[in-house]
């Protein structure tokens, strides 16, 4: 017995039915979530033997040392092929995850702490980076997955922040070099308070002072190596690149702490009033309707202010509102959530990596590749132009030729988009041509382009 | 003479455009034979790298690392008037200039002050002075009284519609693909299915319209990978849909990597490359209907007047507007240079923006596109009295 509300479970919250999924959430779809945010966190097992950032970053390091042009082959040949690897174990991770719940926070929140291949060198080591400082916190505090992401390479490369330097700094007097707001800035406007969180550019300038020094050992030259020891990949905190003295803050005074300073400062903005109200804006957006009713982003508001910023204890709240379960077709899925959900669909476990790239770009959301620090957006009106929706069909109609004959329609619907399906889809269904276009029309259907 | 358009520009109403549609066969044709084009760099363009003032005395001391050359040294900016250059990456465009078809204007913005990439995206999009001020983007409110019945005279090129043109008037997309075309008996189907479901009803509608309209003129299967083949590519498709005597009038692209915090010298050497190629790919495939048409180059905000720690700049709010094509009066820098001394700085900082990006494009719209005035004030940029039409900015015909 399959319900509306199991549906909203595998779609909403999973990435999409696999077959038989929902019959096994049955009469419980808010057990079936609230279970994936108990477990004990684990990697899933396709992305267990991926490597560490720190071992890409020495490796790029490497690279770097034996000049621009070794840089440049490994970064075509090996940079490369690591990010395709990763891009396909990520999505085979979701295709098979049997704790889809899971791998969408993840999800959501890799998207919130953006980074992105549009910049550098920094493509081969985003997988290590969801791995390092996203995975672990998606269900616990806030503040804690705040400071992996911030203290996190991938990050400080991709925000500039590794070649900011305080004026006063020792580096900075003696080079004449000086800040880079671009790291401080992002992180009030994107990641905490939100562009109407009550900072303003002094703010944006302290803050960038305040994480000045912080780096990571890829960064190093050859004289630092001399003096510092070999590369390793991690973060550190350089003193000679931080401003000394004391920085004001959100009106608030840090003393000088060295590094203890921005730490201090992140935990502070994690806490701020504006933070929750920011992040419970997103995430209702995310899971209840692009635009969320007001008292439902205040509840999840006050779950998080009262949890500290837990976001196990916030995502249980998600999971109680009524709000999550009055509309079972609410949300317009993104791309990558239709490729991932279609694929689910037919258990299509073993990619062919090939055909998945292009149609992720013909799509325009190419895994790791954000347009911008804001991440991919989260609404309708941003995904579903004619062009985007005409190249949906066109890839779905394409795939739907290449599904073994043996996938039975009217199986995969009712396993899919069963409990919410319309009359006339269900007709027309029936009524195809063909089987393959019978497919190509379920997965085309309004039912499954939304969630 | 009073014009249909003229009527439906008084009302300033798409219902209207309904309620008159039977005498559509009269008015068939497009209201204009004149271009234009949209260009929206993302992420800031460092207006002070892109035309650098290297007579300014202040320039190379807020960035000697960064600094363009003067002209005459390796790497030098190319000279326009004694006192602005060209970065050696936009060469095509310094005969643009001397053929007066390039009009500059340093230290112009949007309505928004401050220093958001999406929040100043958003404002330059919707037309008014805040971000979120509106829902729809001001090109999209001007077409409300272009389009002509059926006739859709707004062209979006590239994966998504940028909010500048979303909204009520119906426009015509494009975008590359090497996806094999669906069959309409499929996509009848598909139709049927989506009858109920207004948004995705709506989207395949004007899809299928599209795909009718562009389909005679773009081959498939041409999808390039690369981000340089892409811009060549779009900006090639765009001149082409855009020259076409029944296409569209008016065509929006966007590009991004602007948001140069580090390593802006190489970036931009690149970008502008990039950007200029797509130029002149633009104008090459458009043929004689350059004569007619207006291109106008656009960013979120500028970008510090000093670089940064990093060979970069960080985000500042004057930037840069560049107005090319055979109908601008140009060969010439509009508005006023408020110079880069420290006193002469926004917030100690940035350059001061002293044109209003609106004036611009209200005067490009009245001008080019025929509309009214008060139309413009009222609809397409509410608020915006501060930044009046202004005159002489295209060539008299």
């Amino acid at each position: 017995m399959t319900s509306s509300d199991a549906f909203i479970a595998a779609n909403r919250f999973g990435l999409g039915p696999r077959p038989g999924e929902l019959a096994a959430i049955g009469k419980d779809p808010r057990g079936w979530i609230g279970e994936q945010i108990s477990i004990v966190n684990q990697v899933p097992p396709e992305l267990r033997n991926q490597p560490s950032s720190a071992s890409l970053i020495r490796g790029i390091h490497e690279a770097r040392m034996q000049g621009p042009e070794n840089l440049k082959k490994m970064a075509r040949k090996g940079f490369r092929k690591t990010m395709l690897t990763e891009i396909v174990a990520r999505t085979q991770a979701q295709i098979r995850s049997p704790q889809p719940f899971r791998e969408r926070m993840v999800l959501f929140w890799a998207n919130h702490f953006t980074v992105s291949t549009t910049k550098g060198l920094i493509g081969p080591t985003i997988g290590a980076y969801e791995r390092e400082a996203i995975r672990p916190h998606i269900f616990g505090r806030f503040e804690d997955m705040l400071l992996a992401a911030t203290h996190h390479p991938t990050m400080l490369s991709y925000l500039d922040n590794n070649i900011s330097f305080g004026p006063g700094s020792r580096v900075g007097k003696r080079r004449g070099r000086g800040l880079n707001e671009n790291l401080a800035r992002e992180i009030l406007e994107l990641h905490t308070l939100g562009v109407n969180g009550g900072y303003s550019q002094s703010d944006v300038t302290e803050f960038a002072k305040i994480l000045t020094g912080w780096t990571h050992g890829g960064t190093r030259g050859k004289k630092s190596i001399q003096r510092l020891g070999p590369v390793h990949g991690n973060f550190e905190f350089r003193d000679i690149f931080h401003e000394p003295g004391p920085k004001t803050l959100l009106g608030k005074r840090y003393a000088e702490n060295g590094e203890q300073e921005g730490v201090d400062a992140l935990k502070d903005i994690a806490r701020h009033p504006a933070t929750a109200k920011f992040i419970a804006a997103k995430l209702a957006r995310h899971f209840i309707a692009d635009d969320p009713p007001a008292d439902a982003v205040k509840a999840l508001e006050t779950a998080f202010r009262q949890s500290g910023g837990h976001l196990g204890q916030v995502s249980q709240k998600l999971i109680e509102l009524d709000a999550v379960w009055n509309e079972p077709l609410p949300k317009v899925k993104t791309p990558h959530e239709l490729v991932v959900s279609t694929l689910r669909a037919v258990a299509f476990d073993d990619i062919e990596p090939r055909l998945f790239f292009g149609i992720f770009r013909e799509m325009g959301q190419s895994p790791f590749s954000a347009p911008s620090p804001a991440g991919w957006p989260d609404q309708a009106k941003d995904w579903m132009s004619p062009e985007a929706l005409l190249r949906r069909v066109e890839w779905l109609r394409a795939l739907a030729a290449r599904l073994p004959r043996s996938l039975n329609p009217d199986t995969v619907a009712g396993q899919t988009i069963g409990p919410v399906m319309s009359a006339r889809t269900e007709e027309m269904i029936a009524a195809a041509p063909s089987g393959e276009e019978a497919l190509a029309l379920l997965f085309a259907s309004p039912e499954f382009q939304r969630r | 003479m009073v014009t249909r358009r003229k009527i439906l520009q008084t009302a300033g109403s798409a219902a209207l455009l309904g309620s008159l549609a039977p005498a559509r066969v009269a008015f068939g044709a497009a209201p204009t034979e004149n271009r234009l084009a949209v260009v929206i760099l993302r992420g800031g363009l460092d207006g002070l790298h892109a035309v650098p003032p290297y007579g300014d005395p202040n320039y190379r001391a807020l960035r000697p690392t960064i600094a363009v050359p003067p002209p005459g040294q390796e790497g030098g900016a190319l000279d326009l008037n004694g006192a602005f250059g060209l970065h050696p990456a936009l060469a095509p465009l310094q005969q643009l200039y001397a053929q007066k078809q390039l009009l500059i204007v340093q230290a112009a913005t949007t309505g928004y002050a401050q220093r958001s990439h999406f929040d100043g995206q958003n404002v330059l999009e919707n037309g008014t002075n805040i971000p979120y001020g509106a829902n729809d983007g001001w090109l999209n409110r001007a077409l409300v009284t272009l389009n002509d019945g059926d006739r859709r005279l707004g062209l979006s090129v590239g994966h998504t519609v940028p909010l500048l043109m979303r909204g009520a008037a119906r426009v015509q997309t494009w975008a590359p693909t090497n996806l094999p075309q669906a069959d309409d008996d499929f996509l009848t189907r598909l139709a049927y299915v989506y009858e109920e479901d207004i948004m995705l009803s709506d989207a395949l509608r004007e899809a299928r319209q599209s795909q009718d309209i562009a389909s005679g003129m773009m081959a498939r299967g041409t999808a390039k990978g690369g981000r340089r083949g892409q811009y060549k590519q779009l900006s090639q498709a765009a001149g082409r849909l855009l020259a076409a005597p029944d296409g569209p009038r008016i065509a929006v692209f966007e590009a991004g990597g602007w948001d140069t915090h580090f390593g802006q010298i190489n970036r931009l050497r690149q970008q502008l490359g990039e950007l200029s190629s797509g130029l002149m790919t633009f104008k090459e495939s458009l043929g004689p209907v350059w004569d007619q048409t207006t291109v106008i180059v656009l960013s979120e905000f500028g970008r510090t007047a000093a670089e940064n720690g990093s060979r970069g700049t960080d985000h500042g709010v004057g930037g840069i507007a560049l107005m090319l094509g055979g109908a601008v009066a140009g060969g010439r820098f509009v508005g006023d240079w408020p110079g880069l001394s420290q006193s002469a700085l926004y917030e100690g900082r940035d350059v001061r923006p002293t044109t209003d990006y609106r004036s611009l494009l209200k005067t490009m719209l009245r001008d080019r596109m025929g509309l009214d005035e008060a139309f413009l004030e009222d609809k397409v940029f509410p608020g915006s009295r501060a930044a009046p039409a202004t005159n002489g900015l295209f060539r008299s015909v």
